[in-house]
């Protein structure tokens, strides 16, 4: 399966020349840009772990892309996101969001049944690859 | 008062005849002491409500009508008794005023303009005190404003056309239980516009039919499947089927997409109660946002939304009715002025049209209506039909939907028209595509996704649009096919409703 959150994920993976168009659109905008990765993409988490800080005060794509690729050397096998924060009044949150980064295979999530009373379900969705511990989670 | 027990008797034939234009903004008419209280009928404008010296306190609220008067009736007369019978007044002096600020209480025309290249229309701008109101009530502010004047028999026809809400008014309402920041956050989704459809067709489907609906749609790679405005319990459906069904579809899809889904379960019903119950059972099942008719009236909708607060449930408002009072220009109520009260009164979804959809809606007008939804701050933009200057005092943000007749071959103008923080729902463009809802639904996200991502990278999308399209087609048959099917639909018809300035050449925009 392919995880589709994030603004971009039905479109074919993005090159690293259009995800640096993406942040340099983010940046012009006066949006921090944030690298953020995890294994466990459940569609609830949304506490995926920081690579540093926003970076804030950046003027070009090219210092993302830097530590982008310094993210991908450690973390080349989970999910990568750029998140951009936009702290303006009244929105003072994400204003883009992408996944930049997959696991060579995704195994996606097995949505758990609880029948309770009358014909009420329970639902609960588990990530396959969550059983693992965190960091043996994709091989 | 009754509006059928007042006649033109009260306006006496001597000034019957509209004054010439250099006469609308005389002095104020006003009599006062003791004469102004002899027993009898006395011309509005000269009772109090027409004051055209008067300076609107900030604390006041303004309305701006479309007043149209019956041949020979002096507009200033008709206009003073739209704020005299939207106020205090009767039609006959009585004492009682004597006994209560009478002057404070009486809401003052202050200004009466003809309306541009409309003979016999005249816009009157009208004020009323903050303590005419009660705090945080759209049932107290629209029985005073449009409770009695529209049947008023001196007036040809009547419409409220927009309103100036204070900030002391505005910070007594909760506004939208949601709001859009807190929406996409919830919802995980940022940096496009969301999308939906509408099952259909919208009756008969049995519960286990429509929940198939619901699944491929947003298993294709919608957020949000909605229900129609009238569905509800009916004997093909009841509604705790649709909820149980529903329900199995949005976990189904978002497991298998790893993405969080939603599927607007309309909790509309002949009682409170009813709606209450229908409410926690979404509630319950885990439903991330429910739905309410607009024909549920307005104590109602104010209702649900301090549910939706109380519950941490999205509310999603059809403006089920409502073209049935702000379709046509001369009389009703404008639907910016709805939008407006409808942002007071705490929902975080409104349709608010699509431009080029099937439903009625001019551009300038609609983006007038999108302002009103998603801005802080309005300022006056009369060529939007936005009127006044209005604060919104950080007031949550109101999620504009558009729905009706659009596809995804117009993408680009979607985009172009409506900005980002819209809901666009491709109904029949999602279930009618030919290789079924889910590929209906994948052709839609495609199309957004390639849209955004050229917007960002600094195309002219509006005009590469279609190239665009038939790029990212390329790699996405769905698409290619829903672009081919439905290429030569648009609908063009005139607008029956558009505002009545329009910016020239000089105005710097």
């Amino acid at each position: 399966m392919r995880i589709t959150q994030g603004c971009f994920s039905f479109l074919p993976d993005l090159t690293d020349e259009q995800i640096s168009r993406q942040v340099q659109y983010c940046l012009e905008n006066g949006w921090a840009v944030n690298i953020e990765f995890t294994d466990d993409p459940h569609p609830r988490n949304n506490l995926w772990e920081m690579w540093g800080l926003p970076m804030f005060d950046l003027r070009d794509a090219a210092g993302v892309m830097m530590e982008l690729n310094q993210c991908r050397k450690v973390y080349g096998n989970s999910y990568i996101r750029l998140s951009a924060f936009d702290s303006s009044h009244g929105w003072e949150s994400v204003r883009l969001s992408f996944i930049v980064n997959r696991p060579k295979e995704e195994p996606g999530f097995r949505l758990e049944r609880h029948e309770v009373a009358g014909r009420n379900i329970r639902y609960t969705t588990k990530s396959y690859a969550a059983d693992r511990p965190e960091g043996r989670r994709y091989g | 008062m009754p509006p059928n027990e007042l006649t033109t008797r009260s306006i006496p034939a001597n000034r019957r005849t509209p004054p010439k234009e250099s006469d609308m903004n005389m002095h104020s008419m006003t009599v006062r002491g003791k004469d102004r209280y002899k027993s009898g009928v006395l011309e509005y404008k000269k009772m109090g409500y027409w004051e055209p010296d008067y300076e609107p306190k900030d604390t006041d609220i303004i309305a701006l009508f479309r007043v149209t008067p019956q041949d020979g009736v002096d507009p200033i007369e008709a206009s003073a008794a739209v704020a005299g019978e939207s106020s205090t007044a009767t039609w006959t002096v009585v004492w009682t005023d004597r006994l209560t600020a009478a002057e404070k209480y009486r809401a003052k025309c202050f200004r009466v303009d003809p309306v541009p290249n409309s003979p016999g229309q005249y816009f009157a701008y009208i004020a009323y005190d903050l303590d005419l109101f009660e705090p945080g009530s759209i049932a107290n502010l629209s029985a005073s404003i449009i409770g009695n004047v529209f049947g008023f028999k001196p007036l040809k026809a009547l419409r409220l056309e927009d309103m100036r809400l204070p900030v002391a008014y505005v910070k007594t309402f909760q506004g939208p239980a949601t709001g859009i920041v807190v929406e996409r956050e919830r919802m995980d989704k940022f940096g496009r516009p969301l999308l939906g459809a509408t099952v259909k067709p919208k009756l008969g489907l049995s519960g286990r039919n429509y929940g198939r609906v619901v699944y491929e749609a947003l298993r294709g790679g919608l957020d949000f499947t909605k229900d129609d405005e009238n569905i509800n319990s009916q004997p093909f459906m009841h509604w705790r089927e649709r909820f149980l069904y529903c329900m199995e579809a949005v976990n189904k899809a978002q497991a298998a997409t790893g993405e969080i889904k939603g599927t607007y379960l309309n909790v509309t019903a002949g009682t409170m109660e009813d709606m209450y119950e229908r409410a926690e059972f979404a509630k319950e099942l885990g439903s991330v946002i429910i739905m309410i008719d607009l024909v549920i009236g307005y104590t109602a909708i104010q209702s649900m939304a301090k549910w939706a607060r109380r519950n941490d449930m999205i509310l999603h408002l059809h403006r089920a009715g409502h073209s049935t009072y702000t379709r046509q220009r001369s009389h009703g109520v404008s639907f910016r002025v709805i939008a407006k009260w409808m942002r007071l009164a705490g929902v975080d979804h409104i349709h608010a049209g699509t431009v080029v959809g099937k439903l009625e809606g001019d551009p300038a007008t609609t983006r007038g209506y999108y302002d009103i939804c998603r801005e802080d701050y309005n300022p006056m933009r009369l060529e939007h039909g936005v009127f006044f200057d209005q604060h919104w005092a950080s007031l949550n943000k109101l999620m504009p939907v558009a729905s009706g007749g659009i596809h995804a071959g117009q993408m680009h103008q979607l985009l172009d028209h409506l900005g980002e923080d819209v809901i666009l729902q491709f109904g029949g463009g999602t279930i009618g595509h030919p290789m079924g809802i889910q590929a209906g639904a994948t052709a839609n996200r495609v199309a957004l996704e390639a849209m955004i991502l050229a917007r960002n990278e600094g195309r002219d999308y509006l005009h590469e649009g279609p190239e665009i399209l038939a790029k990212a087609a390329e790699t996405c048959t769905p698409l290619k096919s829903a672009l081919e099917v439905w290429k030569d639909v648009t609908f063009n018809y005139e607008s029956t409703d558009m505002p009545d300035y329009v910016p020239t050449p000089s105005v710097a925009l």
